[in-house]
Formats: structure tokens, C-alpha cells, sequence
């Protein structure tokens, strides 16, 4: 078990290093000169030089290289040309609000879909079935940034219920929640319906059912808990990809979190934030993907075998 | 009837993207006297902020994220199968080092990396099929790979090897065509993830800019009018939602009709 948690760990680092290197070369794929791009038209030459002398962009290539890297072992992520603040200390503060929503997000889903995903699995074949697949499909197809102007439609202008947007209020975390968690749901009900099918033709349920098992038992603990584990997996990975998504949502309901800071300094063209926006989010998707392979690794043991 | 459904809705999306013109080529003509009209006998639709009628922007929509579709999944499905299916079939090296260059771009969140090249790249529509492709390429690679693993030692390919067929003919003539259904299946589902993604950066302005129009793009203007004129965010996504649900269903079906398990348990 150590010798796989090394494994994980070294992979996730180079990854992660991997991914560090592309943000670094990021700015160097903008079209023409960044400086420039960044101040607009009206800057002064002088101000040019300053902002070159500031980003390192007149170091070679490799030396600028070196500084990044060094700075990221710091957590020095650079300096925000709008906010004139440490990147890093702008993301600290926005990222406990994209965590907060895709963990809300992730609760959303599940509570959408597990009786979804159970209520389709014991009624396979029939309307119930049809009926929460055919939701669920609706589910991964809707857009979450044509999925939250709907539901302040209704909800908040609508009906007054939620507010529209912001992150202020005790409920403000619902609509961007559900927007967020919509698709993951309906991923997760048809995964969870899958799998619940294909441990019901097993063997050890005939013998529960033999045996004279309540059916509650036999489907509640035999079948559901061995059903659980491939979704326990999709439901790791999707986390990092909710932080993904929160992007978009985060816009839509002007929630302040990192998605949101990505956004606006890419109008700002505020090209530090940018870099450490996208490096911090990719990381941490990195991370969790490779906490899910542990958590996997020690439900199931044949995976560490495997590996 | 969900599956003459699905497909009525494509063609519907084709005719509109292809012969959207017909309607009128007013889609960019500003008519402030129609200022956010509700739909009415002169605009189906209704109109937009700038009095342009939304049922011909819904057409212009439909081209964007036609032209967008297309060329995100023909230009992924080129690149990654080719990379796929020779690093399956050559094994070794090639195949180490591949798997490897899969594993970084899987371990990347998709539209993080596709907001990235956008904003760095500057907006436009050829941006954005560049962009997508980039992120998209890995999905046909990685299932090529594994289909080619596969089948490359069935006694046809064994034989032609025996024959001393060269490897670029062997690839085309005796693996493609083999595999060739799984990757139609992730294709079609690749064209309602590069509409969906389109019109996702559009919506963030990373897409196509105005004038021209992206359902992406229409519902974020729309709703700086959603008390107002909801019709301006309605056309746009409920289209948008169609289309991607029509592509999926059309997906699932003819996944399940690939998947021998499923097509018995019906």
C-alpha cells in the first residue's frame, strides 16, 4: 500500500508539474507582445518597460523559467496587475467560495440522484424507469449557463424565493448549487442505475433472496452498498470537474469565487491571475483525482494489486 | 417515437444552420423601433435588444455551432485516432510515451484548458475549434488505442503481417475499418460536447463576437433583459438544449445497439 501511495504521489507531482509548465508558457503563446496586449494602446513606452521589468519577460526564456518555477515552491504566484495584490492572495480568498459551492453542488447531486438512480434500477424496464432516464437525459443535456438564468426566472424574479445572485444571503448558495449540480446528478443516477442492475444478476442476491431476505435487506445493504463503489469513483473525479464547471456558474450568479476572478482578469487581461487561477484549479483537480484512486485503492484491493 | 424525435431535431438544426438564410437576411439589421418585441406575426421569435429579429439569430446560431461541431470532432477524430491506433498497434516505446502525453491531458480539467487557450489566443470561431480540439483529440486517442490493442493480434491482421503488409495499409485496410463503430458512437457524442462547449464560451465572450451570433453568446446578452423580454433566453436554449439532447439520444441508441449485453437484457 505505501509503495502505490508513493506511486500516486509521484504521479500527481508530475502532473502537476507538468501542468505548472503549460501556465508558464501560456503567455508566451499571446499574439504579439504581451506587454502590450496587456496595457492597450494608450501606454507609455516607459510604462511597457516597467510592466516587462515586473513580469521578468526581458530574463531568457529558461531564466524566467527558473524564477517561476522557485516562486511556485513559495506559493508566490506573481503580482495582479489590476488589484496590484499578491495572486496568491487573491485566490486564498476566493477559493473556499468555489470549494464551498462544489461541495454544496456535489450534495445536490446526490441527493438528486440516488432515488433516482435506486427508483430506475428496481423498476428497470418499466415507466419509472423510462421516465427518471429520460429526466436524467434532459439533465446532461441542459446547459448549467442556460439552466441558472431558468431558475432565477422562476425562482427569484418569478417567484421571490431566492435571491438572484450574489454569495451574501443564507440561501444565495442554492440556485448556484443545483445549477452546478444538475448534470452531476443525472451522470451519477444512470451510473448508479447501471451498476445496481449488474449486481442484482449476481449470485450472492439469489442467495439473499433464497434465504428469505426482506427484500428492503436484500436491495438496501447487499445490493446497494456493492453497487456504491464504481459510483464512489465517478463521484471523486467529478469533483474536480464540478470546480471546472463552477466557472461558468460562478458567472452566471456572480458568485465570488475563482471561476469568477478567472473570468474578469481574462477581460482585464490581468494575464498573472489568469495563470494562477488556471494552475491553482487544475492542481486541485489533480489532487482530488488522485485521492479518489487511494480511496478506491483501499475499498478495493484488487486495484492495488493490479497497479 | 424518442428516436424520430431525436432525428427530426437534427435535421431541423441542419436545415436551420444550412437554409437559416432564407428566412430573411435581416439577422444583422438593427430595428430599434422593434426594441425587445415579443413574438409576434413579423418576428416568430420575437426581437432582441438591437430590434434584430431572434428567430433569424437562432439561425445564425445554429451555423455557428454547426460549423463549430463539425470541425471540433472531424479534426479531434483525425488527430487522436490516428495517434490511438498507431501507438496501439506499435506497442513499446511509442506507446509508453503516448499513454503518457493521454494521462497529462485527462489529468487536465477539459474546459479549464479550453477557457485557457481561448483567453490567451484571443476570441474567435477558428480559436474555438482550435481550442476544442485540443482538449477533445484525447477521448478517440485513448479509445483507439484500446480497440487496436484489441484486435492486433486476430489472425487476419496476423496473416497480413505474415504477408508483409506495410504498416500505414495494415492500419487503414485491416484495423480502421474494425474499430471504426465505437469511435462513431464517441463522435456523436462529441458533437453535442463541442456544442455545448461553443456555446459555453461564447457565453464567457471567449467565442465568436458580435455581430455574428452563438446561442452561447445570445443567452448572455439576453439576460441583462430576462424580467423584461424571457424570450431572448428562451429561443436560444431551448434550441441549444435540444440539439444536445437529440445528439445524446441518437448516441445512446446506437451505443446500445453496439453493446450486445444491453441489446439482450431488452
Amino acid at each position: 500500500m505505501i509503495a502505490y501511495i508513493l506511486r500516486l504521489l509521484g504521479s500527481v507531482l508530475f502532473v502537476s508539474w507538468v501542468v505548472g509548465t503549460l501556465v508558464f508558457f501560456l503567455i508566451h503563446l499571446v499574439p504579439g507582445d504581451p506587454v502590450a496586449v496587456m496595457l492597450g494602446d494608450w501606454a507609455s513606452p516607459a510604462d511597457e518597460t516597467a510592466l516587462r521589468e515586473q513580469l521578468g519577460l526581458h530574463l531568457p526564456i529558461w531564466t524566467q523559467y527558473i524564477h517561476y518555477l522557485t516562486g511556485l515552491v513559495n506559493f508566490d504566484l506573481g503580482q495582479s496587475l489590476f488589484f496590484q495584490q499578491p495572486v496568491s492572495d487573491l485566490i486564498a480568498e476566493r477559493f473556499p467560495m468555489t470549494l464551498q459551492l462544489a461541495v454544496m453542488a456535489l450534495l445536490v447531486a446526490i441527493l438528486i440522484a440516488f432515488p433516482l438512480g435506486i427508483w430506475a434500477a428496481l423498476r428497470a424496464g418499466k415507466w419509472p424507469d423510462h421516465l427518471s432516464m429520460t429526466v436524467s437525459l434532459i439533465g446532461v443535456s441542459i446547459p448549467n449557463f442556460w439552466l441558472g438564468p431558468m431558475l432565477i426566472l422562476v425562482f427569484s424574479l418569478g417567484l421571490a424565493w431566492l435571491p438572484v445572485s450574489g454569495a451574501e444571503q443564507p440561501f444565495s448558495w442554492v440556485l448556484p448549487a443545483i445549477t452546478l449540480g444538475t448534470a452531476l446528478a443525472a451522470i451519477l443516477a444512470r451510473m448508479l442505475r447501471a451498476s445496481l442492475l449488474e449486481v442484482m444478476h449476481e449470485d450472492f442476491i439469489r442467495t439473499a433472496q433464497a434465504k428469505g431476505l426482506p427484500s428492503s435487506l436484500v436491495y438496501g445493504k447487499h445490493a446497494l452498498l456493492n453497487a456504491l463503489l464504481p459510483v464512489v469513483t465517478i463521484l471523486g473525479l467529478q469533483l474536480g470537474t464540478l470546480l471546472g464547471g463552477a466557472v461558468i456558474t460562478e458567472v452566471v450568479f456572480d458568485w465570488p469565487g475563482l471561476g469568477q476572478l478567472l473570468v474578469e482578469s481574462i477581460q482585464r487581461r490581468d494575464y498573472p491571475v489568469v495563470q494562477g487561477c488556471i494552475l491553482v484549479i487544475s492542481v486541485a483537480y489533480i489532487t482530488i483525482n488522485g485521492l479518489t484512486e487511494l480511496v478506491y485503492a483501499w475499498l478495493d484491493p484488487r486495484i492495488r494489486v493490479a497497479n | 417515437m424518442l428516436k424520430i424525435f431525436s432525428y427530426l431535431i437534427v435535421i431541423a438544426w441542419l436545415v436551420l444552420a444550412l437554409f437559416g438564410f432564407l428566412i430573411g437576411d435581416d439577422a444583422n439589421t438593427v430595428h430599434l423601433d422593434a426594441f425587445l418585441a415579443e413574438p409576434s406575426y413579423q418576428a416568430w421569435l420575437g426581437s432582441d435588444e438591437l430590434g434584430r429579429p431572434v428567430l433569424e439569430r437562432v439561425a445564425l446560431g445554429a451555423q455557428t455551432s454547426l460549423f463549430v461541431a463539425l470541425g471540433v470532432v472531424f479534426f479531434s477524430a483525425i488527430i487522436g485516432t490516428s495517434i490511438g491506433v498507431l501507438s496501439g498497434y506499435l506497442g513499446g516505446w511509442t506507446d509508453r510515451i503516448i499513454t503518457k502525453v493521454i494521462d497529462v491531458f485527462l489529468a487536465f480539467p477539459g474546459l479549464l484548458l479550453a477557457i485557457a487557450l481561448a483567453a490567451i489566443l484571443g476570441p474567435g470561431i477558428e480559436n474555438v475549434v482550435f481550442a476544442l480540439v485540443v482538449v477533445g483529440w484525447v477521448g478517440y486517442a485513448r479509445l483507439s488505442r484500446a480497440q487496436t490493442m484489441s484486435i492486433r493480434n486476430r489472425e487476419h491482421i496476423l496473416a497480413a503481417r505474415a504477408l508483409a503488409v506495410p504498416t500505414p495499409i495494415m492500419l487503414y485496410r485491416h484495423v480502421l475499418p474494425l474499430i471504426l463503430a465505437p469511435l462513431g458512437v464517441e463522435a456523436t457524442f462529441g458533437i453535442a460536447g463541442a456544442v455545448i462547449s461553443e456555446a459555453g464560451l461564447s457565453f464567457l465572450g471567449l467565442g465568436v463576437q458580435p455581430p455574428e451570433a452563438s446561442w452561447g453568446s445570445m443567452i448572455k446578452e439576453g439576460t441583462r433583459y430576462l424580467l423584461v423580454a424571457p424570450h431572448l433566453v428562451l429561443a436560444p436554449g431551448i434550441a441549444l438544449m435540444l440539439v444536445v439532447l437529440a445528439v445524446n439520444l441518437i448516441g445512446d441508441q446506437w451505443r446500445d445497439y453496439l453493446d450486445v449485453k444491453t441489446r439482450s437484457v431488452k
